[in-house]
């Protein structure tokens, strides 16, 4: 491939439609993340970013369409060591300490204690590492859980609304850290219900009522909407979706 | 499925059980005081102890390690840890052959210090090894952990899941033999108890205690409880989805 080719997407989402208990989740979605960047998913509770992660990583039955990742279908067993995964709720293990949960997952990927203290102090919980996971702050909990994925080393890092109850320094730190892997060529997909945080990201998705209103920089979107912050481009496209029906 | 997955996975869920001091500490010394304090009741009577201490070294570990499993099992499915697993490269035979493996280890351990105890001091007496006894205390606590694991997919809450004993574990220990003769029993509960495998561990023990060789009957007795445990444990298997609603 020529240097200047742009890499295909990470990630390919087209025409996804997911139901959940007879309701229509996500109608017809279709988006590309593109490599080496953080992509922000953003949008109210609710409107279905969870629903599309969990597409994304393979563990969401979905009714048609598909899902592409790395140029396999999500979910797929070659993928399991490329993608990792961060659940809005910290997944580890209450009743193992920081360096046992994040030790165990290392393990899992095939990497030894040398990864999993590098993944810990990347996530500044090297002074806990000894605790035990119930003992932790929840935001404590939310790195661990966050140093579970970072030990893969992953391809695609896919992040479930990450820095919810974060203290701000640390939140500053973790976006530091997730541009520096995509400089290095991971892709990352961040999901949020804070606009406050889409100004961080590369390009935006913006998800309401299971449909993307938005697939842009954050730049193209203030220019499209001629507005100023994101918060209020956000709802100018609402009313836009709104006064068209 | 990978052998090192599996052991990871068994070592992780020790791990876990050891962090809970007083869990370990009831596991290994509640049955062995149970036994005490039945063998103190038939104080008059040792051949009656030697039947009754006998089916309890195999009941113990199985109702153990059954509750242990459903709720251990539950918290995963409920925690988002059974999601993120599903992630990883752990296949869901990994997963519950480390189950197997972890409260296999775990009942060995209890078995033996009830055991112990039994033989030891309490006067415990068997026509055949102790070793026997033993080997059929495991595969009937596999099956118990078995049949946890499929329960803890019907059960919302760890609440529900303990509701599961009385459903699927006190008949089996009524109908074994423990409490009162089968051959006794009228012919209708005769048939439902050759139906429980849990029947098949009691023959197992009785025909340890009645013989000094270890007989083609106890074999087939202890083939059937083994081959019960692979059964439930495939049944729990299938209820880990990879992908759900």
């Amino acid at each position: 491939m020529p240097p200047d080719a742009p890499a295909p997407p990470a990630v390919t989402v087209e025409r996804l439609v997911v139901e959940r208990g007879g309701r229509t989740v996500l109608r017809d979605v279709s988006a590309a993340v593109p490599t080496g960047s953080v992509t922000g998913l953003l949008g109210p509770s609710g409107s279905g970013k969870t629903t599309l992660i969990r597409s994304i990583v393979g563990t969401q039955k979905v009714k048609s369409g598909t899902v592409t990742v790395l140029g396999e279908p999500a979910g797929s067993k070659r993928l399991r060591s490329r993608v990792a995964y961060v659940t809005q709720d910290a997944s580890i293990y209450p009743d193992l300490s920081v360096k046992s949960n994040v030790a165990y997952f290392a393990s899992l990927y095939g990497r030894d204690r040398r990864d999993a203290a590098a993944a810990i102090e990347a996530v500044g919980m090297h002074d806990h590492a000894e605790r035990l996971a119930a003992n932790l702050s929840g935001g404590q909990k939310t790195r661990t859980s966050l140093a579970c994925a970072l030990v893969c080393d992953p391809e695609v890092l896919v992040l479930d609304e990450p820095t919810v109850g974060l203290d701000p320094v640390i939140r500053e730190e973790l976006w530091a850290q997730f541009h520096g892997l995509a400089s290095t060529g991971r892709t990352l997909l961040v999901s949020s219900h804070v606009m406050d945080e889409a100004d961080r990201c590369d390009r935006l998705l913006l998800v309401r009522e299971g449909r993307f209103i938005a697939d842009d920089t954050p730049a193209g979107l203030r220019s499209a909407t001629g507005t100023e912050d994101l918060e209020s481009a956000f709802l100018h496209l609402i009313r836009a979706q709104d006064g068209s029906r | 499925m990978s052998p090192r997955i599996t052991l990871i996975t068994a070592g992780r869920i020790l791990r876990q059980l050891l962090n809970d001091r007083r869990t370990v500490a009831l596991i290994l010394a509640v049955p062995a005081l149970i036994m005490a304090l039945i063998s103190a009741i038939m104080e008059d009577s040792p051949e009656m102890f030697d039947r009754v201490g006998l089916i309890l070294l195999g009941v113990f570990p199985f109702t153990i390690m059954f509750l242990l499993t459903s709720i251990t099992m539950q918290r995963e499915r409920t925690a988002g840890t059974l999601e993120r697993l599903m992630t990883t490269p752990t296949a869901k035979m990994d997963l519950v052959g480390g189950y197997a493996i972890a409260f296999g280890t775990c009942a060995a351990a209890q078995t033996g210090v009830a055991a112990a105890v039994a033989y030891l001091w309490l006067g415990l007496d068997t026509a055949g090894s102790a070793w026997a006894v033993l080997l059929i205390a495991i595969a009937t606590s596999v099956f118990g952990m078995a049949l946890g694991l499929l329960v803890s997919a019907f059960a919302a809450t760890e609440f529900q899941a303990v509701q599961f004993m009385p459903v699927l574990i006190i008949p089996q220990i009524f109908l074994c033999g423990l409490i009162w003769p089968r051959e006794e029993m009228a012919g209708w509960l005769q048939g439902v108890s050759d139906a429980l495998p849990l029947t098949y561990a009691v023959k197992a023990l009785q025909q340890v205690q009645a013989s000094s060789d270890l007989t083609a009957e106890m074999w087939g007795d202890l083939g059937i409880v083994a081959g019960a445990a692979v059964v439930a444990t495939v049944l729990g298997a299938a209820t880990l989805r990879r992908r759900t609603g």
